[in-house]
């Protein structure tokens, strides 16, 4: 099996426990919808603008839902010592680090995929001739937070206050993305055109590059130790 | 002569705390060493170390004439590790544990081996089942089926028989004489001083991170042996 393949049986590996539990995926959509239910009733869309703040409420939703899968990822490995059976075999570290971070992303993105329907319902949004740049900025928005998520879940696994080590460890970080990502979902949901969202894209794509290359450098040391 | 297992001088420190002070140990082809020691003594960090998993501070060690870290790759194709924990993932089935760890070690014809390997240690009813519903004995054969799949040439046991009732000990104990058959070189960490004398070719006793006492099983006398444990061991001076 070559390179691609190992990291693709990590990911899958990953899937096919959580189809059986599914404990990940079930807390982060729960706690997803809870923010948008609550974000809904607490603000009165009659009086405020609903592009002013779906955004925002967007993200805080995809974000903190995201910490809760984030926080999970390692634990499964954690469960009988499986990382290191997995450090054991002879497989590149990074071919952990990607298969991980794949598992990841899917889990957000289908996460965000059902999210995204509840939130147009709620806030009363159309976002069908849309929905190309939404996609886009959700997905790179998406894959730079858990980039760099991933490596941070692997460096707080063994931390006992994890919860909480996590999101202070990795929000910090993901700032640049989380702020251009909720910058450029403001600008497609009110309707500008896509020249206009093409700076803040280049931003995320630009910490997306980054957080990989870092994130891919340094999981081998912190896995290590 | 070639050892398929050579440390020199290999030291470990976790802070203040020396885990391991310049050991040495050299191992042919072939042999089993059974270590005994009390609890901190070093053992699961020698082991860790001639696993690829932690680096030394200080000290060589070669595997099959490579030294460590050089051929990461090549390393750890040929060490399979028992421990105490199954590195079995709990929501999956035992031949989806083995097909992914299978894949990680490129194993051809992975579906017979699987089925081989699960033969082996009398599991194949369970072949299906989660691995969750397993007895600690019977997880403890699976880790040992994970293990013998891609048929390594050296075999660590982390204390094997710890949480086995007296049936699965048995049990146990007859897949490790069959591991022994051949050329595998093992090394086994146990308390029990009776089942580590039972299977193996050196013995080794380990206190405070040094290696207090090693010897052939030929020039041990076996019923004094706990005397002597307990005497290495209660000296306390290294």
């Amino acid at each position: 099996m070559d390179y691609f393949s190992k990291i693709w049986a990590i990911m899958w590996k990953d899937i096919r426990g959580e189809l059986r539990t599914k404990e990940i995926f079930s807390s982060m959509f729960i706690f997803s919808l809870l923010v948008l239910v609550i974000f809904n009733f607490s603000i009165d869309l009659l009086e405020v603008n609903p592009l002013d703040i779906a955004q925002g409420v967007l993200w805080i939703a995809f974000t903190f839902s995201g910490i809760l899968g984030l926080n999970r990822s390692f634990l499964f490995e954690k469960e009988n010592d499986c990382i290191q059976g997995l450090m054991l075999t002879p497989v590149d570290r990074s071919v952990i680090y990607f298969g991980k971070m794949l598992g990841n992303l899917v889990f957000m993105l289908v996460m965000e995929a059902i999210t995204v329907p509840v939130f147009v319902v709620l806030f009363n949004i159309t976002i069908y001739d849309k929905i190309f740049s939404l996609i886009i900025v959700i997905f790179l928005g998406t894959l730079g937070f858990v980039t760099v998520g991933t490596l941070f879940s692997a460096m707080s696994v063994n931390i006992k206050a994890r919860e909480v080590m996590l999101p202070i460890l990795l929000f910090p970080i993901v700032v640049p993305i989380i702020i251009a990502a909720v910058k450029s979902t403001g600008l497609i949901l009110s309707g500008s055109p896509f020249g206009e969202i093409v700076s803040w894209l280049k931003l995320i794509i630009v910490f997306d590059i980054i957080y990989l290359v870092v994130s891919f450098l340094s999981f081998e040391y912190i896995i290590e130790e | 002569m070639d050892y398929v297992i050579d440390c020199e001088k290999v030291s470990k420190v976790y802070g203040n705390i020396s885990a391991l002070r310049d050991i040495n140990l050299k191992l042919e082809k072939g042999s089993f060493l059974a270590i005994f020691g009390p609890n901190g003594a070093g053992k699961t960090t020698l082991l860790k170390i001639l696993s690829h998993l932690i680096k030394p501070n200080s000290g060589t060690v070669k595997i099959n004439g490579i030294l460590l870290h050089d051929e990461d790759g090549e390393i750890r194709k040929n060490i399979g590790v028992v421990s105490h924990n199954s590195f079995l993932y709990n929501n999956l089935t035992p031949y989806e544990n083995l097909e992914f760890y299978g894949k990680m070690y490129d194993i051809p014809d992975l579906k017979n081996r699987i089925a081989e390997v699960i033969d082996e240690v009398g599991l194949t009813a369970r072949m299906h089942d989660p691995v969750r519903t397993f007895s600690r004995g019977m997880t403890q054969r699976l880790s040992i089926a994970r293990v013998l799949m891609p048929n390594p040439s050296i075999i660590y046991l982390d204390e094997p028989y710890t949480g086995l009732d007296q049936h699965a000990a048995m049990k146990l104990r007859d897949i490790l004489k069959n591991l022994k058959k051949g050329d595998r070189t093992i090394i086994m960490i146990t308390h029990n001083i009776e089942r580590g004398l039972e299977l193996c070719t050196h013995v080794a006793i380990q206190v405070m991170g040094r290696m207090a006492y090693f010897e052939k099983i030929e020039n041990v006398d076996r019923d004094k042996f706990e005397s002597k444990y307990f005497n290495t061991v209660g000296e306390g001076h290294y």
